[in-house]
This record gives structure tokens, C-alpha cells and sequence, in this order.
């Protein structure tokens, strides 16, 4: 819900004409994000379920996992004090299978041009708990919500610092959820918290709804798509990124796999803030955007 | 309500405490006699019908008096608080075998790292806390103040320390601790939104007690560099 | 000067709206100021809960905007980042759109020209276009309110580089509309300035010598000037500031080489200067009313009107007292601590003048007279606070707590405040004709008094306590615990401080119909404003007045009554003047 700036109800705190005019610009555009999703579901996705086939990404940590430092809470003893275990950070996390957990997965470019998606109307929720952020990594679709939960109960902020789309720096007091949510598509959207410096997430912004987060076994699924060829990049914030081109065909599901290792984090080019172009032709050509 | 300041715990407390009461008395005896003659003066010389106040237009006697006597009292207030100011400011102040410290200040937390018995920061037997300072008793510490993003206040009430943290210079702070015990750190400069959570606490030791504490962080220096290393992605 | 005649005949959008008649635009501003001076209280109000009852759901919250309260099952809880937009929008409105403009913008219209004789001001299109900056600038101010990211939050006094990016306050567009604002803002101050400066040089009366003026107008005149200097440098800091926000530069941005410090130099090398502009006028609005209630001189006139020169050149070189903490050289604090101990010497003057001037007066305590007395009485402790952060060891420990927020609002509501309603209820019958209620003047003067005092008193010993300014919840510190009590108690007294307000609305708003018809000279006042009719005409004076004596002669033996308009001419000449009252040239 970006209707903020409560045109409406701030209208009772001064002049109507005052206000008539801020809303009228600074909350243009928050109401073109409500608009898009009123219209978001009366339209139909674009894709044929009867031709559609899925795909299902592995995501796979050769070599021993990395061991993570444990997280010094001592700062913030109520959250400390959640833990019966030491926190460890969660950097790297890897599943007794094998499996690298948190690698945002997604179709980065095959999508027929001019196909759009409805924007789904469902949030994406990324909570707080025990001063660590679950899930670590999320992707949604540009103008979907995306909920921030403060299940603490204490002091957090959230400091997103977006390339493409505007930043913003909320804080949550209490217990409490707070919309937001990012109209342009980028990979990926930095998220920190400033009282307690280990907390950091990662968003994922798409203009389509073709994307997911590895579990701890590594699998993603990436939703049902029109048969064709696709290029599927895997991200994961400390070995960077890796693409792979896959086929989809009626009533498959396509596997496309990757792996990472420790080796790789030298070398890692990590990319932030990445504007995606899902109906682009060519492969990794996309105009420099100043910033 | 009290006019009494706080009970302080470190070797400026005495000047401040002095000046600051000194200031109370002056001002207290000026108070005290302006709003008493105000208030007598409207009492004593309230409306008396048909008959006409004392035309008076003034007098350069009183002017010269009155004139001359607040500013001697307030140049000899300046002058007994430059020797105190100094000591508490001025770089040269601080003692040869002072203990050095850098306090980092970021939104909204204070990064603070010991340079550890080398006396030099940057080296393996650094310790670095966040939020939590630890420093010996009746041992004079040398802090090295900065800021990475926005202006900060380095705030330790209990030792009468205040210094903003300003990003891109690197501020002098001393101050030497009197009784070991635990107080507060605050932040006394807006810093953003969760400027009220950038608090931490100062834990004043005995000496023994501090080699404790030195010992005990050395003994997991490895996990507190690869700490360190973590952060500075 | 064609302005003034005809005036009955203008279409009324020219006389009451876009008019150019400095009595109009000084009740313009007026009812502007008082606006936003109820804004600002209400900001307070919300501040105040918030430290009160910290996270506790605020009354009425739900009403305002997920982006300041956070809706909660057990109702609206502030949000910090709104509580930064409280503290920075409350501090602003306060200063520059309620008593900014009360002082100089109201009584500056109202009472240069008629208490130097002039029919209007030097340029009166000027004038108008004055306000209609002022206004808008306001309008955008409180629109800030409702963009994206809120209003601006670094504090009043937008301190670099929190307020040079938006990147460490999440607010972008609410600190650029703040910016803009206020330069707006500073163009209509200027014009302000100019045309009070020039009209007091070159359109006073015949006879009204430099050290005839009342002193209102002395300190008016000298305000215009610390304006006209000062102003300036506040509008290239903001717009430096705005480019650093807006199209990359990095003056104050440390990150690319800029300095954070500059902006504390330029702003508080116009800041105070600017405290000042919001103290003389109320000084000399306050001499006018005491001598008046104390039927008696002004005290040592001159060294009244020396002492206001000299607050205004020593003004220049205090500034550095604002940055003691702030990493500039300790040596630099030294030298701001001995000039600001020496700013103290001329205030101190003017307060032994003013117990002079009641000194064996006749006094009748009227509403005016009555705030002109708190005034002196809040002044005395706003005065005397300020000595301790003068001290630069004491400085270290009491600088940023309630201790300083105890100090400027002695000297800005203990002080400013208290002459300006001194100040409107003074001068009430000029402006509507009618005199406002003394009953219901007293009662509001007597509970306003005991509040405040009973508000911002225990500041001062919080502050000593160690208790921060501008933090959202001191409840977060532990050792401020203890004075919870102490801030729910101000809390309470501070919503009961702005109750009592509403007498003083009503009985403004009524007694412009129900009030006591005045006269030309209810207070039996000696200035020029006195000996025209309540409200003057356009163009203020039949005749061009001839100013005989000074503004004070009060209980003069040589006349019967207690007053002696300036104007009047002395016993010895009344049968032959020797300068014969000339029409008003058009």
C-alpha cells in the first residue's frame, strides 16, 4: 500500500487547499501503484496454462561450507537472550543435502516482448526475529507489497539503499508491520538494519513473477512459463552470479542446476542494484545506468 | 527537581562541578535579588489614584554601576574556565601514558576498539566492542573520535565527556575514570531516526579486572578479527 | 504615495487581501502567525506525548498517516522518524513562522510608520509582496507534512550532513520543500528589512529626532538591520545546502571532500544573530508597555537604545558558542566564551533599566503590563540560564540536554512570547478599534504564567540530570528512567499550558465585535500612534504630526496629566508654534 502520505486523512490536519496540491504531486505516484493493483486483479496473467511448463532450480555447495563467525549480540542483550545457541551469521548456509540456502533464482531474459504480469496482490512478508531478518532473501514483483514484520519488539530500522528505485529508511519502534514496495525491477536491493549492524536481507525486484529463494535442500521453482528458452541467473550475495539457459516445454518441468564454492567468493562479482530487462535479446547488454 | 548535578566519576568532575556551581551561586544571588525587587517594586509602587510616579529619567551613576559590575563578574566567570577547558580539550592535555582508543560512531551504534598493550591500533591485539567500552580505573584513556556517516555526540555523563563525532575529522577525547562501575553512553547529537537506541554502556575496572577482561577477549582475538572482517563488507 | 487615497473606493480584494496599507498587511501577519503559532503548539502537544508515555498509542494517532503513527492492535504508536519531523517542524514553525513574523512582521508594519508619523511605509508593494512570500512559504512549509518520506528531520536547525542526503533520514523531498521554504521565506524578510529601514531614515516626522523614537521602533529599526546582514547568509547556506541534496554538490558532504562543520559556521553565523532578532523587538515592545503601566520614563533611555546596538554588534561574534562540542578548535572556544560572556553585560542593562523604570512608578497593572512583566520576570531566568552554557567546562556536560531546551524557551515564550501578547493586547485597540477583555487578560496572563513556569522550570533539573535532547524515547536510556515521572508530570502541565490558550483565542477573536470601543488612547500613551483614531485611516495622520518631545514623558510635572503626547506642543508655545501642522501631501 504506497496510498501513504494519507492524502485523505492528512487533509484533516490543514487547509484542504494546501494538501490538495502536495498530494496531487508527491502522491502521484503513490496513487498509480494503487490503481496498478486494482487492475492487477481484474487482469488475467498472459500465460496459457495449458501449453505452460515449470522450472525447478538446484542450487548445490561443492566443498566444505565456510564456518560463520558467531554474531556478537552483547549490544542488544534482549536478543541475545533468545538464543540458547550462539548466533552464527548467515552468510553462507548450506543444508545437510548439500544444498546452498538463500540464492535468489530467476528468469533474467527470454520473456516474449510486450508480456506483462499482474501484479500480484499478496505481500511478501520479510520478519524480524531474534534480530536476524526471516527469510534473509526474498523476490517480489515490482509494485507487489512487501511486508517488513517487527516481531522483536524492540527498536529496528530498515535502510534500503536501491539503485533503480527510491531508498527509504523506516524504523519500527514496536511490534508492527510496514508496507512497502519497489515499482522498478532490480537485482538486488540491499537491506540493513542500523541499531544492530549484522542484520542485513536482500530483495529482489522483477517485473514478472518468475523467480524464488533456494531452501536448504538448494531447490527453487520458478512458477509456470510459456514453453521457450529462457536464461535463469542464480544470485547469491557472497559468490555472486550464475546463468544458464533452459528449455521449457508443455507439461515439464524443466531442471536447471548450478553450483557454487568457496572459491568463488575471491573472484565474486556480487551485483547490486541492477536494473533487469526480462524481454531483453541480448545476453548481458545492458546500458550502464548512471548512479 | 534538583539543582544538584549527578554525582561525577572521573578527574574533570571536580572543575566542571566547581564552575557549574560557582555559576549557580552568581546567578542564584542575581535571581534572587532581580525577581525580588520586581516583585516589590510592583507591590511597593502599585496604582495609587490622583497622584503621579516620580518623574525620574535615569541616572549615569547607576548606568556606569550597573554596567561595570556584570561584567566584571562575568569576565572573572570566562577567565576561571579557561583552565579547565583546556585541560579538558586541548590535544595537550592529554597524559603521556594515556591508554588509546578509537570510538567509531555509525548510525546508530558506537564501534569501539581498545588498541590493546601495543598501545598502536591496526594490530592483532586489538579489541573491538560495539556499544561497550571497557576502560581501567584511575587511568587516563585517549580516544580518538570519528564518525562514518553523520555528526554524533560522544556522551558520558557520569564523566562529564561530551564531543561530537564528525565525519571526516578525527576528534581528541580523554578523560580518566575515578571508580570502576558501570555508566552510561549516549548519544547527544540527532543522528536519524533511531537516535535513541545509540546508547552503551562504560564499564570503568579495577586494574586487575581489566587485564582480566584484556586476557579474556585474546583469548578469541581469531573470531573477533574475522569479526571485523565481516563488517567491512 | 497614491496607495493611501480613495481607500473606500478600492474593490475589497485590494483592501483586505492584496492590500498595500501597512495596518492591513500587519493584520494579515497577524492572523498568519497566530496560525502557525497554534500549529506549532499542537506539534509540541504530540512531542510531548511521546515523551510522556512513550510508545504508548497517542490519542486521536489513528487520524494521522501510516508513515508517522504505526498502527498497533491497542492503537497508533508514534514513529520516531515523525517525532524527528515534530521536533524539526516545531522548532522551525515556531521561530520563523509564528514569532518571527509576530515581532517584526506584525508590530514592524504596525508600529514603524505611526510611531514615526509616516503615512505607510517607504514601499508599500514591497510591503504586500512581503507577506505574500511569507505566507506561500508557510503553506509549503506545513505541506511538507504530506510527501513522500515526511517532513524534514535533522532539527531546526538541520545539521549536515544528516540534512544534506537523504539517505540517513529516509527524507528527501520533505528537506528540500523545508529548504525552499525558508529561502522563500528569507527573500520576504529582506523586504521586510529594507523598506523598515528606509522608511525609519528618511519618512519620520518633523522633530522626531533619532532619540525621540519610542523604543519598539529603536529595536525594530536595529532588528531590520541584523536582518537585512544576517538573512543572506542563512539563504546561501540553504541553497548550498539544496544543491547538495538535489543536483550533487558537496559542500557539507564529507564523503566528497565537503565540510560538515561549514554549515554550522553559516548557519549559526546567522543563528544568532537571529535569536536576537527574536528578542530585541520584545525588548522594546516591552519598554514601550512598562513605562506606559509604569507611568513613568523609560529608565535611562539611551543606554536602553546603546544597549540594543551593542546586543546587535556583539551578536556577530558570539556564534561560536553554539559549536563548543562540535570539533572546532578549543582554542576558537575560548575566544566565543569571553564574547559571549560579554553579550551578557547588555541584556543585564536593559533588565536593571526596566526595574528603573517601575521604580517609584505608579504602576497600573494592566494586561499588558502585566506580560511586559513577565516578560522581564522569564527574561531575568532565560537571561542568567544562558551563563551557564556561556562556560565552556559547564557547556561540556549541559550542552544538547532539556537544560538548553529549558533555556530557549525562557527566552523565546518566557520572553518573546510573553511581550507579544503583551505587545497584541497593547495594541489590540489600534488595529480593531476595541479593547480586548482585561477579566478574562488577567486570568489568561495568570494561569499562562503559573503553567509555564510549571512546564519548563523542571527542564532545567532534567537537563542537569544528564537527559538528552530531541530523543524519542527516554525510556530506551536507563539511567533517564528515573525522571519518567518528571516528564509525564510536564507532559500533563504542557496539555493544560495550551488549554489555556483558548481563553486568550476567544477573547481575541470576541472583543473584535464585543469589545470596548477604545478611542484614540485607551493606555493614555504619549506616541504618535496614540493621537490618531483606533484604527487610523489610510494614510494613518490628518495632518503631518510635530513631535515636540520624546516618546516617555510620563508624570512630567509640567502638565496636569500623567502623559504627554509627543505631538502636543509645549504650554509656552500653544500660542504661537513655531512649525505649523502641514497637510499630508499626496
Amino acid at each position: 500500500m504506497r496510498d501513504l502520505f494519507g492524502c485523505g486523512r492528512a487533509m484533516l490536519m490543514a487547509t484542504a487547499a494546501v494538501f490538495a496540491t502536495a498530494c496531487g504531486g508527491g502522491g502521484g505516484e503513490a496513487g498509480g501503484g494503487m490503481e496498478q493493483e486494482a487492475a492487477g486483479e481484474e487482469m488475467a496473467s498472459p500465460v496459457d496454462m495449458a501449453t505452460a511448463g515449470g522450472i525447478h532450480a538446484m542450487v548445490m555447495f561443492e566443498g566444505m561450507a565456510p564456518e560463520m563467525d558467531a554474531i556478537d549480540m552483547a549490544s542488544e542483550p534482549n536478543c541475545a537472550a533468545r538464543y540458547t545457541d550462539t548466533p552464527m551469521a548467515e552468510e553462507v548456509v548450506v543444508g545437510g543435502g548439500g544444498g546452498l540456502a538463500n540464492v535468489f533464482v530467476y528468469v533474467r531474459e527470454g520473456l516474449d516482448a510486450g508480456m506483462s504480469f499482474p501484479t500480484p496482490g499478496g505481500a511478501v512478508v520479510m520478519d524480524q526475529v531474534g534480530c536476524r531478518y526471516v527469510p534473509r532473501v526474498v523476490g517480489v514483483q515490482a509494485g507487489q507489497d512487501l511486508t517488513f514484520r517487527n516481531s522483536d519488539g524492540l527498536p529496528h530500522n530498515i535502510n534500503a539503499s536501491p539503485s533503480e528505485n527510491r531508498g527509504f529508511n523506516i524504523s519500527q519502534p514496536v511490534n508492527m508491520d510496514t508496507n512497502r514496495n519497489f515499482p522498478l525491477a532490480e537485482v538486488m536491493v540491499p537491506v540493513r538494519c542500523d541499531v544492530h549492524g549484522w542484520m542485513s536481507a536482500y530483495v529482489g525486484v522483477l517485473d514478472h513473477p518468475f523467480h524464488g529463494v533456494t531452501d536448504m535442500e538448494g531447490g527453487a521453482d520458478l512458477g509456470m512459463l510459456p514453453p521457450g528458452d529462457y536464461v535463469v541467473e542464480a544470485w547469491h550475495e557472497r559468490y555472486g552470479t550464475q546463468t544458464a539457459s533452459v528449455t521449457v516445454t508443455t507439461g515439464e518441468t524443466a531442471m536447471v542446476s548450478f553450483s557454487f564454492s568457496e572459491a568463488m567468493a575471491a573472484n565474486a562479482v556480487v551485483p547490486m542494484g541492477e536494473p533487469i530487462d526480462p524481454h531483453g535479446p541480448g545476453a548481458h547488454t545492458l546500458a550502464p545506468e548512471a548512479h | 527537581m534538583s539543582w544538584l548535578l549527578p554525582d561525577s566519576y572521573s578527574t574533570f568532575g571536580p572543575d566542571v562541578d566547581f564552575l557549574y556551581y560557582a555559576i549557580l551561586v552568581v546567578t542564584g544571588v542575581v535571581f534572587v535579588i532581580t525577581e525580588a525587587l520586581l516583585v516589590y517594586f510592583v507591590i511597593r509602587y502599585r496604582r495609587r489614584d490622583g497622584q503621579k510616579a516620580t518623574y525620574i529619567h535615569g541616572s549615569t551613576k547607576a548606568e556606569i554601576i550597573w554596567t561595570a559590575v556584570p561584567f566584571i563578574a562575568v569576565l572573572g566567570l570566562a577567565f576561571i574556565s579557561i583552565p579547565s577547558w583546556n585541560m579538558m580539550k586541548n590535544p595537550d592535555s592529554v597524559p603521556a601514558d594515556a591508554l588509546d582508543y578509537i570510538v567509531n560512531a555509525k548510525q546508530f551504534e558506537w564501534e569501539i576498539t581498545y588498541a590493546g598493550a601495543d598501545g598502536v591500533t591496526g594490530t592483532a591485539d586489538d579489541i573491538s566492542t560495539i556499544n561497550i567500552m571497557h576502560v581501567p580505573v584511575n587511568q587516563a584513556v585517549n580516544i580518538t573520535l570519528r564518525s562514518e556517516d553523520v555528526l554524533h555526540s560522544f556522551f558520558l555523563p557520569e564523566m562529564r565527556v561530551k564531543q561530537d563525532a564528525v565525519p571526516g575529522m578525527d576528534i581528541t577525547v580523554w578523560f580518566e575514570a575515578t571508580r570502576a562501575g558501570a555508566y552510561p553512553i549516549g548519544c547527544a547529537e540527532l543522528c536519524g531516526n533511531l537516535h535513541t537506541t545509540m546508547g552503551g554502556t562504560l564499564n570503568v575496572y579495577e586494574a586487575a579486572d581489566f587485564e582480566a577482561w584484556v586476557a579474556s577477549q585474546s583469548a578469541d582475538a581469531d573470531d573477533a578479527d574475522d569479526a571485523d572482517d565481516q563488517e567491512d563488507q | 504615495m497614491d496607495a493611501h487615497a480613495h481607500a473606500h473606493e478600492m474593490p475589497w480584494i485590494r483592501r483586505y487581501i492584496f492590500s498595500t496599507d501597512h495596518k492591513t498587511i500587519a493584520i494579515q501577519f497577524l492572523l498568519m502567525s497566530l496560525f502557525f503559532l497554534v500549529v506549532g503548539g499542537l506539534l509540541a502537544m504530540m512531542m510531548r506525548w511521546q515523551l510522556g508515555f512513550p510508545s504508548e498509542p497517542m490519542p486521536g494517532g489513528m487520524l494521522l498517516p501510516d508513515e508517522m503513527m504505526a498502527p498497533t492492535p491497542a492503537g497508533a504508536i508514534m514513529l520516531p522518524e515523525f517525532y524527528n519531523s515534530l521536533v524539526t517542524m516545531h522548532g522551525t514553525i515556531m521561530i520563523f513562522f509564528a514569532i518571527m513574523p509576530l515581532l517584526v512582521g506584525v508590530f514592524g508594519n504596525l508600529l514603524i510608520p505611526l510611531q514615526i508619523g509616516a503615512d505607510d511605509m517607504a514601499f508599500p508593494r514591497l510591503n504586500m509582496a512581503s507577506f505574500w512570500m511569507a505566507f506561500p512559504a508557510g503553506l509549503l512549509m506545513l505541506a511538507s507534512f504530506a510527501v513522500e518520506g515526511g517532513a524534514a528531520g535533522a532539527g531546526w536547525t538541520s545539521y549536515a550532513p544528516l540534512s544534506a542526503s537523504g539517505e540517513y533520514t529516509g527524507v528527501y523531498l520533505g528537506q528540500q520543500l523545508w529548504l525552499i521554504s525558508l529561502t522563500i521565506l528569507g527573500f520576504a524578510s529582506l523586504a521586510g528589512a529594507v523598506n523598515y529601514i528606509t522608511t525609519i531614515i528618511n519618512m519620520r516626522a518633523p522633530g522626531m529626532t533619532w532619540f525621540r523614537m519610542p523604543l519598539a521602533t529603536w529595536a525594530l529599526f536595529i532588528t531590520a538591520i541584523l536582518i537585512l546582514l544576517a538573512i543572506p547568509i542563512l539563504a546561501g547556506a540553504l541553497i548550498m545546502l539544496l544543491f547538495d541534496q538535489t543536483i550533487g554538490t558537496a559542500f557539507f558532504l564529507p564523503a566528497s571532500d565537503g565540510e560538515p562543520l561549514l554549515w554550522q559556521h553559516l548557519f549559526w553565523f546567522f543563528g544568532h544573530p537571529e535569536v536576537y532578532i527574536l528578542i530585541l523587538p520584545a525588548m522594546g515592545i516591552t519598554s514601550d508597555v512598562l513605562a506606559n503601566g509604569a507611568r513613568k520614563p523609560v529608565f535611562g533611555y539611551h543606554a536602553m537604545v546603546l544597549a540594543i546596538v551593542a546586543i546587535a554588534f556583539l551578536s556577530w561574534i558570539v556564534w561560536g558558542h553554539h559549536m563548543f562540542q562540535s570539533g572546532m578548535n578549543p582554542m576558537l572556544g575560548t575566544t566565543f566564551m569571553i564574547t559571549t560572556m560579554v553579550i551578557a553585560v547588555p541584556s543585564a542593562i536593559k533588565v536593571f533599566n526596566w526595574l528603573g523604570t517601575i521604580y517609584k512608578g505608579n504602576i497600573h497593572l494592566h494586561t499588558p503590563m502585566l506580560h511586559a512583566l513577565g516578560f522581564v520576570s522569564m527574561f531575568i531566568i532565560g537571561g542568567l540560564s544562558g551563563v551557564f552554557m556561556a562556560s565552556t567546562p559547564v557547556d561540556v556536560y549541559i550542552h544538547d540536554t532539556y537544560f538548553i531546551v529549558a533555556h530557549l524557551h525562557y527566552v523565546l515564550f518566557g520572553g518573546s512570547l510573553f511581550a507579544i501578547f503583551a505587545g497584541i493586547t497593547f495594541w489590540y485597540p489600534k488595529m480593531f478599534g476595541r479593547l480586548m477583555n482585561e477579566k478574562w487578560g488577567r486570568i489568561h496572563f495568570w494561569l499562562t504564567m503559573i503553567l509555564y513556569n510549571i512546564v519548563f522550570w523542571p527542564m532545567h533539573s532534567i537537563g542537569i540530570q544528564g537527559h538528552m535532547r530531541r530523543i524519542y524515547d527516554p525510556t530506551q536510556y536507563e539511567f533517564l528512567q528515573p525522571l519518567q515521572p518528571i516528564n509525564q508530570f510536564i507532559t500533563m502541565a504542557a496539555f493544560a499550558l495550551v488549554a489555556v490558550q483558548v481563553i486568550y483565542a476567544l477573547n481575541f477573536i470576541i472583543s473584535i465585535w464585543k469589545g470596548k470601543k477604545a478611542g484614540n488612547n485607551p493606555w493614555k500613551a504619549n506616541s504618535l500612534e496614540w493621537t490618531v483614531p483606533s484604527p487610523p485611516p489610510h494614510g494613518n495622520f490628518e495632518l503631518v504630526p510635530i513631535v515636540y518631545r520624546g516618546p516617555y514623558e510620563y508624570s512630567a510635572p509640567d502638565v496636569e496629566e500623567d502623559y504627554w503626547l509627543q505631538d502636543a506642543p509645549p504650554p509656552s508655545e500653544t500660542a504661537a508654534p513655531a512649525l505649523e501642522p502641514q497637510p499630508v501631501a499626496d
